[in-house]
Order: structure tokens, then sequence, then C-alpha cells
């Protein structure tokens, strides 16, 4: 590089040589980066279309859900559960030691009113559908969620309890519009 | 078998300008091959045939075939139902996948056994790796076109094993998807991937072949070709027995077509996708077993992905974490036995893989998982350098004829020095 600074210092000969190897190397490195730069378009191509990502919000109407009924439902073809938890679910989900869980979470944080829960309901491990919508289905020790991919169970607030699954389910942005309305999304 | 060639007036003036003729002549009249080898070897091939069996079975499929969610199902019914002989070359490719992948572990098995991956042909067994991968690329993308239950979850559990990498796990999956769920996106360009991968593995083919033919073939006693007196032309001599082998393997793939088409397969994925109702047990296709069982046997998600990708990255090192110079287990006393519980090992993953992870089976899970790693990261290393490998032949020919060697195929072209 100093030789290309200063041209006159070295010989004529190894001048010569630096001064070519600094064109090469940046026409190199700049092509590099433009070839580089151009696979971005391709690459992102590939991610959710303007469609796709066009945010549809869901709105539910909650008057039917009678107490201890769960409800499932679309949301960004996802499903969404809903629960209208029984006061011993309620319970049992704020007495829990949230230091000893493995995604410490209050279950305060978790719900507007502590009657509605409503969770995403992929399972976080690899995106199955846990079992417990139906009051028949199996769900798991602690009364929530049972995934039967893996056995990841998750208790009434939704968090993970027991399995494989590294977080809760995840809590949708949602509002309440009115008193039995949510809009989710 | 040489002459005809430069004989006839139309193949001297084609061979002219394009030396075609030539290269034939030189990579399968002239190729000289160890004349010891056995039909172990005759799976290369094999999964040569099979790859183009798979291409040409699928291009026609895809010619009845349509890649949207709501109709992928209903277009592979009517091709089983409606479409003439659709039922025959779904069925040809469907027991292909399985049979592709017989042929290709056992090829793999064969290199551990006789030690292929050892100097010279390090590139040439790392090439064939990469092969491995596009094939299970291939494989689980060509798995979910048909759009049934095991179809999605299995793209909906595979791909979300890409949410285990830190940061932007969740970024890759959403990316991987096109959307926020699998769905028409997804199943869209699985298709087009599931059309161009199998090209790019002739491609990666015809490199392994070059590599293949730079120092001929290992053979059972893993020793090198000292002369002329070493080795048969392929031509007729391997030629015909790898038709022979062909035709034993195609009985067994014919019946499987024929008599039990859909043993190998699982029921659930003749029940259309549906997202919002996961399958009580979710297995993939009996060839990713094994790499299944050791995903569910770590109980972190991230190691979990790590060690079951890793299970299979681990073979590109091999040529360095075996020190033993001896490529023949047929001469190593200990690492013989070793192979041979890694074959078990290996079986015992897969059915550990296909049971839900319960009780024993966790237990089984774990132990194998943790042998398996034993084996190519501390076996390896160690039984390489203090075995002591039982005295080599000194010649390939000594050893197949039981002293002095003779000119074998009288008449054949012989390597040229
Ligand atoms: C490496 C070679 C290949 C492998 C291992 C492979 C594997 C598979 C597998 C496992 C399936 C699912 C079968 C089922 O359950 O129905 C499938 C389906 C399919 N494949 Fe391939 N494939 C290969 C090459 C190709 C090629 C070159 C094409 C050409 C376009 C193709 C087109 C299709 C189509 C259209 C389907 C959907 C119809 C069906 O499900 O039967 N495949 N493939
Ligand atoms: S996907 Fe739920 S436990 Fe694995």
């Amino acid at each position: 590089m100093a030789d290309i600074a200063h041209p006159a210092g070295g010989s004529v000969h190894g001048t010569e040589t630096s001064r070519r190897d600094f064109l090469t190397l940046t026409a190199a490195a700049l092509g590099g980066i433009g070839a580089a730069s151009a696979i971005w378009p391709f690459l992102d191509s590939m991610n959710p279309a303007k469609d796709t990502l066009a945010l549809s919000s869901t709105e539910v109407d909650l008057a039917p859900v009678q107490k201890g009924q769960r409800l499932t439902v679309v949301w960004r073809g996802k499903p969404v559960f809903i629960d209208h938890r029984p006061d011993e679910e309620i319970k049992k989900a704020q007495e829990v030691d949230v230091s000893s869980l493995r995604d410490p979470q209050p279950d305060s944080e978790r719900v507007k009113k502590p009657e509605w829960l409503v969770v995403v309901g992929v399972c976080t491990h690899l995106g199955c559908i846990p079992l417990g919508q139906k009051a028949t289905d199996d769900r798991g020790q602690f009364g929530g969620w049972f995934c039967p991919c893996h056995g990841s169970m998750y208790d009434t607030s939704g968090r993970i309890r027991q399995g494989p699954a590294p977080q809760n389910l995840a809590v949708p942005p949602y509002e309440f519009t009115s008193d039995t309305t949510i809009k989710i999304g | 078998m040489a002459a005809p060639v430069k004989q006839n007036k139309l193949i001297r003036w084609i061979d002219h300008r394009l030396p075609v003729f030539t290269l034939m002549e030189h990579e399968l009249n002239e190729y000289p091959t160890p004349k010891n080898l056995n039909y172990w070897w005759n799976f290369g091939s094999l999964a040569g045939i099979m790859l183009v069996i798979m291409i040409f079975t699928g291009v026609f499929l895809a010619m009845a075939y349509t890649p949207q969610k709501d109709l992928a199902f209903d277009s592979v019914e009517r091709i089983m139902r409606e479409v003439n002989y659709g039922w025959l070359m779904r069925y040809i490719h469907m027991n292909g996948a399985s049979f592709f992948f017989i042929v290709t572990y056992i090829h793999i098995f064969r290199g551990l056994y006789y030690g292929s991956y050892k100097t010279p042909r390090e590139l040439l067994w790392m090439l064939g790796v990469v092969i491995l991968l596009l094939m299970m690329a291939t494989a689980f993308m060509g798995y979910v076109l048909p759009w049934g239950q095991m179809s999605y979850w299995g793209a909906t559990v595979i791909t979300n094993l890409f949410s285990a990498v830190p940061v932007v796990g969740n970024a890759i999956v959403t990316w991987l998807w096109g959307g926020f769920v699998v769905d028409n996106p997804t199943l869209n360009r699985f298709f087009a991937l599931h059309y161009l991968l199998p090209f790019v593995i002739v491609g990666v083919v015809m490199l392994h072949l070059a590599a293949l033919h730079q120092h001929g073939s290992n053979n059972p006693l893993g020793i090198d070709r000292k002369g002329p007196q070493d080795s048969i032309p392929f031509h007729p001599y391997y030629t015909i027995k790898d038709l022979f082998g062909l035709g034993v393997f195609l009985l067994f793939y014919a019946a499987f077509v024929f008599f039990w088409p859909n043993l190998l397969g699982d029921p659930a994925n003749y029940i259309p996708a549906n997202p919002l109702q996961t399958p009580p047990e979710i297995v993939p296709e009996w060839y990713f077993l094994p790499f299944y069982a050791i995903l569910r046997s770590v109980p972190n998600k991230l190691l979990g992905v790590v060690m079951m990708f890793g299970s299979i990255f681990i073979l590109f090192l091999l040529p360095w974490l075996d020190t033993s110079r001896v490529r023949s287990a047929t001469f190593r006393p200990i690492y013989k036995w070793f192979f041979f519980v890694l074959i078990v090992d290996c079986v015992a993953l897969g059915i550990v893989g296909a049971h839900r992870p319960e009780g024993i089976w966790v237990v089984i899970g774990r132990i194998a998982t943790a042998y398996y790693y034993f084996h190519f990261l501390l076996m390896m290393p160690f039984v390489g350098w203090f075995e002591r490998p039982r005295p080599l032949p000194t010649s390939i020919s000594s050893a197949v004829l039981k002293g002095g060697g003779r000119l074998a195929g009288a008449g054949a072209t012989m390597e040229k020095p």
C-alpha cells in the first residue's frame, strides 16, 4: 500500500506489481460485494409476500363460550386457543412459583382478564398443535395442554412445565373491543 | 473391444470433433478395475440407476401433479385412479425413494468397512456425503408434495428445527415457509426445489465419478493395485457383474412396487393435510428414523438439532478421525467388531425413532446416540492408534490366486502406464 501512495519510492518493477495487485484486489472485492448484493432480491423473494404479510385481524365473539369451555379460532393461519378458565384453573395458574419455571412469567402478564386466556396454539418446540381443546383430550399433568409430538406439557396459563419445548405458548396481540368480543392482531 | 470404435466412419467423424467415444472407451474399456471386487461394489452403480429411475418417473409425475395446497392431494389421487399407469409411476417413485436409500446406505457402510474414505479418496468420500445430504433434502421435500397429514406435519416439524438457531431462528423459519405457517408458498417452493435438486445430484455424481476414476476403485483387500496383473477392464467384466446384481435388486424392488406398494409408507398420508390438527403420532419415513431418534434423545432443543445434523457432518471428518493406515477391516481385528456394533447401533436408533419417546425408548435412544458419537470421535482415533493390523498380502494377485499372478483377461486392453 505504501508503494501505491508513493509510487516514486520503490523500484519501477515493484511498484507496478503492487499497483496491479491493488487494482486486482479492489476490483475483485467490488465484484464480490456486487454479486453478493445481487443475491438479496432472490433470497428476499422467499420471505412472506405483501399479501401474506397484510396483517389480517380476527374478531371473536366470546359470549357463547361457557366457563370451562375452550375455543379454537384461526389467526394468520395459526390456531389460537381461547380458554374461558374456571376459578380453579386460574388459582392453579397464579399459585405457581414463577422462579421455578423454564420461561418465567407470572399469570398476570399473560392475560388481560384472568378468566380469559388467549394463546397461540402452536407448540414452541417444533410447531405441533397441542391437545387439550376438547374436554376429552389428554391435557397432560398440569391441566393445560399436552403436545403429542414430543411430550411437552403446558399449564393452565399456557406455560411450559415439562418436555422439550423451550418457551411458553405465545400470547398474540389482542384487545377487548367490548366485554364479550376480542380482536386478535 | 477397442478396435470397432475407430472403424466406423461416422463414429470417427463425430469423435474427431466431439471425443465422446474416446471418453467412453477410456472410462469403460481401458478403465482398469481391481480384479477382486465383490458384490458390495455393486451398490454404487445401483444408486446411479435409482437416480435415473427417480428422475424419469418424477418428470412424468410432474406432468399430472398440481403444486397448489387445495389441489395437490386430489391431483395425486387422480394420478392413482385416472391417469393411465399413474399408479405405476407413483409406486415406482414412492418405493424408489426407499430403495434409493437402502442402496445408498449399503454403499456407505461398504465404504466404512473397506476404508474407502482413506487417502487418496478423501474428496471422493466427501462428495458422497454431499450427495447423501442432497438426497435427504430431496426426499424430504418430495414427501411434502402429496399434501397429506404426514406431509404437512413432517414439514412443520422439520422446518421448525431451524427455529433452534439462536437469534435469527424464527426469521429463518418464516423465510423457509414464505409465511407464518407451512402453507401454499411452502408447497410451491418445495416442488420447485424437488424438481431441481435431483439434477444438482447428477452434477455432484459426475464429480464423484471423476474423483473415483482418478485413483480407481478401492477393493476388498484395501491395498493398491501394483500392476496390470491386479486389474481387469471394467467392461465387460464388471458391466456384466453389475447387470446381474441389478437383476436381483430389481426383483426385490418390483416385489414392493407390485405387491406391497404401501408397506413402507404411512397410512396417515392418505388423509388430506389439516393445519389445525396434528396427528397423534408424527413419524418420518423409515430412512430418516435414526436421525429422528437422535433429535428426540437429546433433551435440549438446540443441542438435539446440532447432534442430529452433526451425525452426518461427522462423516466429512472421517478420513482424519480414522488414524489407521490399513484400509480394509479384513485386516483390522479390533475395528472390525466396532464396525458391526455400529450397524447394530444404527438399526437400534432406527427402531427407537419409530417409537414414542417414553420409558425404555428414551434410555435406549440416549445410549445409542452416545455410542454413535463415541464410535466416530473416540473409537476411530484410538483403535487406529493401538490396534495391530494383520499382515497385508503383497498384492491383490497374490492374495486372489494364492501365488503368482498372470495377466487376467487375455486380449483385453490393459492399463497404460
Ligand atoms: C433424488 C431423486 C428423488 C427422490 C429421492 C424423490 C423422492 C420423492 C418422494 C419420497 C416423494 C413422495 C412420494 C409419495 O409419498 O407420494 C416424491 C414425490 C414426487 N416427486 Fe420425487 N424424488 C426424486 C426425484 C424427482 C424428480 C427428478 C422429479 C421431477 C420433477 C420428481 C417429482 C415428484 C412429484 C411430482 C411428486 C409428487 C407425486 C407423488 O407424491 O407421487 N421427483 N418424490
Ligand atoms: S412439537 Fe410439541 S413437543 Fe415437539
